[in-house]
């Protein structure tokens, strides 16, 4: 009896996936995406292509600035990430993810950057025959 | 636990009482897979990246990226990108909705701007061997063209992957499978829309600027 209520139940939930705390977007929500990452798109192509800002370093800020705000933008918007889908584990796995990445990233250009600092062969002329 | 609830007679039916597991539908857990692909997949373009943020200077006196990138041809690849996301998520909005023929009309939008996209980067990257620009030219080649022939290598199966969905739901329609399918097809397109803000961002953008 007790099992006989529990697959019935079971079958209930076949008709709707939408329990699993994912979202599916609207098409305010693509729209909202589309027209924030035109706009985070643009605007550092424009700081490039016309040197807009006389500062290199001030550009190159903020064309990464952006970067980061637009790869935020598709994961809400097209990807929709939030932190109740499948209990929160694809929040888990991102973060993850990112920590792994930041860790290989940031290691690696910090290592091989000192690596040719450092191992850089020194052409001392006075040494010469 | 599962012991069949026996009787003098044995005709009784063997009854399973499972307690810990919930329903699972066929396939719910098929997003979270993908999803966790789609992180290992993004280990290996984070690998592509150090190796390009290395290597990014190494020119062995050969030509640099102010000498070979065309800006206005970068930002048309991603604007075809861009349109081909956004065109995705109308597909995807019209398979909520039950429709199957707006449905295959977006998804075959989206695959004419994905080669588009795949077109305009081919163009580029003969265009830079043709001028001896190649990946056997210098350290930073290499890492160029691997990286972003990677991403490249990845939209052309996306747009394989998206022709036979194409086909299957012209066969079978929008049974619950291919809807299924659609989604996790819809996170890799988005993903690789990802993965170009970066490619766009560090190779091009900030090559120019170096």
């Amino acid at each position: 009896m007790s099992a006989d209520a529990h697959a019935a139940h079971g079958h209930g939930h076949d008709d709707h996936g939408h329990d699993d705390g994912r979202d599916h977007g609207s098409f305010k929500s693509y729209m909202t995406g589309f027209v924030l990452s035109v706009i985070l798109t643009a605007i550092p192509f424009w700081l490039v292509m016309t040197g807009a800002i006389e500062n290199k370093n001030w550009t190159i800020a903020i064309v990464v600035a952006f970067a980061v705000v637009q790869i935020v933008v598709h994961m809400v918007y097209f990807l929709h990430m939030n932190t109740t889908s499948d209990a929160g584990w694809t929040m888990m796995a991102l973060i993850f993810t990112i920590i792994i990445v930041v860790i290989a990233l940031s290691g690696s250009l910090w290592v091989m950057y000192h690596l040719n600092v450092n191992m850089m062969p020194v052409h001392d002329m006075r040494n010469m025959p | 636990m599962n012991v069949p609830t026996q009787t003098i007679n044995g005709t009784e039916v063997p009854v399973f009482y499972v307690v810990d597991e919930h329903d699972h539908p066929a396939g719910s857990s098929t997003m979270l897979g993908f999803w966790l692909y789609l992180m290992s997949d993004c280990l290996i373009f984070a690998m592509l990246f150090a190796t390009f943020g290395v290597l990014g200077g190494s020119y062995a006196a050969g030509p640099g990226p102010k000498d070979l990138f065309d800006l206005k041809l970068v930002a048309l690849n991603t604007a075809m990108l861009l349109f081909s996301s956004i065109t995705y998520g109308f597909a995807m909005l019209e398979m909520m909705k039950g429709r199957v023929k707006s449905t295959q009309m977006w998804l075959g939008i989206t695959g004419l701007f994905g080669l588009a996209f795949l077109c305009i980067e081919l163009y580029e990257f003969h265009h830079m061997i043709h001028e001896g620009a190649g990946p056997w030219r210098s350290a930073f080649l290499s890492s160029f063209f691997t990286l972003v022939g990677t991403h490249g290598l990845h939209v052309t199966f996306g747009i394989i992957w998206l022709v036979t969905l194409m086909v299957q739901v012209a066969r079978f329609g929008l049974i619950e499978a291919n809807q299924r399918r659609l989604m996790c097809l819809s996170m890799f397109w988005h993903f690789l829309d990802v993965v170009w803000i970066g490619v766009f961002t560090f190779v091009y953008l900030l090559g120019v600027l170096r």
